[in-house]
């Protein structure tokens, strides 16, 4: 089967590589909406949604009534509602614009998971492979890049609604992601200050980030999170600024915005920005797991290697490629939902900032501290790997 | 008076960035989320309704099964909103309850006016008219909304009664001392 795979055409290869990726982000990212209510529902003490039962579905015994009680049929009830109640365009708008701002909201939150190394396996002469649609030496730098043009279809949501509050939501939108911005950027730097050493070819993938902390030694198999635990801290934060979830969901903020930039939106057409607003969450959180959390290896100083050979005294399969693939996929994956978790757990507990708030945050405090943090990094590297 | 003087603590360091609030907040919710719920699934689980609730108005029967109303439109008259309407009727006088006299022909209870204030119930002489322990009455139409005689004593049902005051005033009246 490997054989037949990687004797198709280049294009076929990629297109049903893509097509996989695709086919596991965008349930993900359909899925986080159901799990965001149904964990809201568990912290604030309510069952949540457990009523949509397909017609004959009940009838299987013990199955049938669990998944109903789990909601899962509400995925597709959601789903289909989006898809077609009704979906006015206001006459007053820019239909032409109105209607652009979803579908470039979820362009770029899909486009970055080709920058976004899945999984590893070993190839023949044991040398780690790793699963990614565009392994580039760019990739952290594509993410920063793709992902950050997703604030445009904000501003142009919140402009072409051509109304007051959207407006203020778009503008809030841009104000808030720009002053992030340099914070995240800055707080990841001191990771590949130290996984680039000086003579050697620069690199900013995100698949050699996790190959360096998979390497033996101390030094080697700690996660970044304990060697930078600040970077990681800010790192972190930025993150939720960026993906707008609470306590930084200004451009939201139906407290004082109403619904923020989407509030002409309806229907389907807002489902798009949350679809992209959880995909970014996943990718979001895909890159904190491989920069800070040892990707797909399982703890720390436990690289995937060690694993796959403790695993292999058990017999021949669990060194073959298609099950180390699976098994780093899902150590990923598992580490990435359980961010998205974390995401929606934070949302529960922390009230929301004020936006002027959120600026001094962003620029008097996060971005001193990601500076402070960078220069301590560099000094303290410079030190130890002279 | 006395004033004191209360002392206002500046925040730590640890304190000012906030991260041991937020980390016991994260363990509130966390606990939160593993504790049973507090709400009710509310058609199949029906919460426990206080002795006193005054819900939907019925008419009740005493434990020999007669009707209690003897159709005097008291309610009728006291009822703020007119929700209720009584069609007077006599009682056959071959009818084993005909010592009664009277009886509601027709008692209509119109649940789109009625306030569920419990007056019919305070004024009733008879007791035969009760706000009982139904809170949800629903119909798809407005006619659907009134309830007539039959089903208010549907829903009513049979109240214990210790008094027998009709029984009383029978036998009364076969030992030939009526009033």
């Amino acid at each position: 089967m490997f054989d037949f795979f990687f004797n198709l055409p280049l294009w076929v290869q990629i297109v049903a590589k893509g097509l996989a990726v695709i086919a596991v982000v965008f349930p993900i990212a359909g899925a986080c909406s159901l799990a965001e209510r149904k964990v809201s529902a568990w912290i604030q003490g309510r069952p949540g949604p457990n009523r949509a039962l397909p017609w004959g579905l009940g009838y299987i015994p013990v199955i049938g009534p669990m998944l109903q009680k789990l909601g899962v049929f509400h995925l597709m009830a959601d789903g289909g509602k989006l898809l077609f109640k009704e979906d006015p365009v206001p006459g007053n708008v820019n239909k032409f614009y109105f209607i652009l701002a979803p579908i470039i909201a979820i362009i770029p939150a899909f486009t970055t998971v080709v920058f976004v190394p899945f999984g590893a396996y070993f190839n023949e002469a044991g040398r780690i492979v790793p699963l990614i649609l565009a392994n580039l030496d760019i990739g952290l730098l594509g993410v920063f890049a793709v992902s950050s043009l997703g604030v445009y279809s904000l501003i142009l949501a919140g402009w072409a609604s051509n109304s007051k509050y959207p407006f203020l939501g778009g503008v809030r939108a841009s104000a808030q992601l720009i002053s992030y911005e340099l914070s995240m950027t800055l707080s990841v730097v001191p990771v590949f200050l130290w996984i680039n050493a000086p003579g050697q070819p620069g690199t900013l993938s995100l698949a050699k980030v996790v190959e360096f902390q998979s390497l033996p030694g101390f030094l080697g198999g700690a996660w970044f999170v304990f060697l930078m635990p600040l970077s990681a801290f800010l790192f972190l934060v930025a993150l939720f600024a960026e993906t707008n979830r609470q306590p930084f969901d200004m451009p939201e903020s139906e407290s004082d915005l109403v619904g923020g930039f989407h509030t002409e939106y309806g229907s389907f057409k807002w489902s798009l920005f949350f679809v992209a607003e959880y995909a970014h969450m996943t990718v979001g959180s895909g890159i904190f797991v491989l920069l800070f959390l040892g990707g797909w290896n399982p703890l720390p100083w436990i690289p995937l290697e060690t694993v796959v050979g403790w695993l292999s005294g058990l017999g021949e399969f669990a060194t073959h490629p298609l099950f180390v693939g699976i098994l780093s996929i899902s150590i990923f994956l598992g580490k990435v939902l359980f961010f998205i978790f974390f995401f929606m757990w934070v949302r529960w507990t922390l009230p929301r900032f004020r936006y002027d708030q959120v600026m001094k945050m962003g620029w008097q405090i996060l971005l001193p501290l990601s500076i402070a943090n960078l220069i301590f990094y560099m000094i303290a590297i410079a030190f130890i790997q002279k | 008076m006395a004033v004191i003087e209360v002392e206002r603590k500046s925040l730590t360091l640890v304190e000012r960035t906030y991260i041991p609030a937020i980390l016991s907040g994260l363990k509130t919710t966390w606990k939160r989320m593993l504790a049973p719920n507090v709400t009710l699934s509310y058609p199949e689980q029906r919460p426990e309704i206080p002795t006193g609730y005054r819900g939907v108005p019925t008419l009740v029967k005493d434990p020999n099964g007669r009707e209690k109303c003897v159709s005097c439109q008291l309610c009728e008259f006291v009822c703020p909103p007119k929700a209720i309407r009584i069609t007077p009727g006599e009682i056959a006088p071959d009818s084993p309850t005909a010592h009664v006299e009277k009886a509601p022909q027709e008692f209509e209870i119109d649940m789109l006016r009625c306030i569920y204030c419990g007056l019919c119930q305070e004024v009733c002489p008879e007791e035969a008219i009760w706000l009982q322990n139904q809170y949800s009455m629903t119909g798809f139409t407005r006619a659907e909304m009134v309830n007539n005689k039959e089903k208010l004593y549907a829903i009513g049902g049979t109240l214990p009664d210790n008094h027998f005051k009709w029984d009383k005033k029978k036998s009364a009246e076969e030992h030939g001392n009526a009033h």
